[in-house]
């Protein structure tokens, strides 16, 4: 099983971040480095939902913001290692939403399932797959670091 | 003129986060782009050869779709492209 690492901090700041915008979905890109051995996450960037028609189930970042959030990464000498978003009372787990709107293979999609406004459970899933016919979602650990 | 190449798409530019060109539009780019990396092209382009749905250029801070001339826009060599991948989802 592969492993997202990231420190506490980010982790609590995503977290917060689906509290902060509940009932609506949000989401946000997590800069770090990729390897075969994981993802290694040094920052999260918050990012704008630009699903306003149906924000309670459903997010998009803008490709313009991707652009920006690249450029802040590329001066900090990080990548974009993954996503993050929340499912406001649903489950921490990815939908065939999830999975068909996902092109970003070998990061992670990291979900929080916030219920009545509170964080509870957060998990990953790394986009494993060569190609979109074979893309699929494994679910990964989830380290926390100080 | 600089094409940044996103995290899911290194692996098949020999693990460059960034590729130099010297093509004069942004189509010249991507075939220049392609023709040193040809594993990339499945994942930029269909069968027919048209750029992904999901596979989004900006040329510096502009969409590639909506400017007048797409992909047969002039590039310099202080321009840059960056090709970005859809992020979306939901429940």
């Amino acid at each position: 099983m592969s492993v997202l690492r990231l420190n506490k901090m980010v982790y609590d700041a995503i977290r917060a971040h689906g509290e902060g915008t509940y009932p609506h979905e949000c989401c946000g890109a997590l800069l770090g480095r990729t390897g075969p051995d994981g993802r290694f996450i040094q920052s999260s960037v918050k990012a704008g939902n630009t699903r306003t028609d149906s924000a309670h189930n459903r997010y998009r970042i803008s490709p313009a913001e991707l652009v920006k959030i690249e450029r802040e990464a590329r001066q900090k000498g990080l990548s974009i290692a993954g996503f993050y978003h929340s499912h406001p009372d649903h489950p921490a787990q990815w939908s065939q939403t999830d999975l068909s709107e996902a092109h970003w293979l070998g990061c992670s999609y990291v979900i929080t399932a916030v219920a009545q406004g509170k964080a509870v459970v957060t998990n990953s899933f790394l986009l494993a797959g060569e190609t979109e016919e074979n893309k699929r979602f494994e679910a990964e650990s989830i380290e926390v670091s100080e | 003129m600089i094409i940044y190449i996103p995290t899911p798409l290194r692996p098949f530019a020999a693990g460059k986060d960034e590729v130099e060109v010297n093509a004069t539009t942004v189509a010249g780019a991507l075939d220049e782009l392609t023709q040193a990396h040809p594993d990339l092209r499945k994942h930029l382009f269909t069968s027919e050869g048209k750029v992904r749905a999901f596979v989004n250029l900006y040329l510096n801070d502009e969409d590639v779709r909506y400017l007048p001339a797409k992909e047969a826009t002039a590039i310099s060599s202080a321009d840059t492209l960056s090709i970005i991948p859809s992020i979306a989802g939901g429940h």
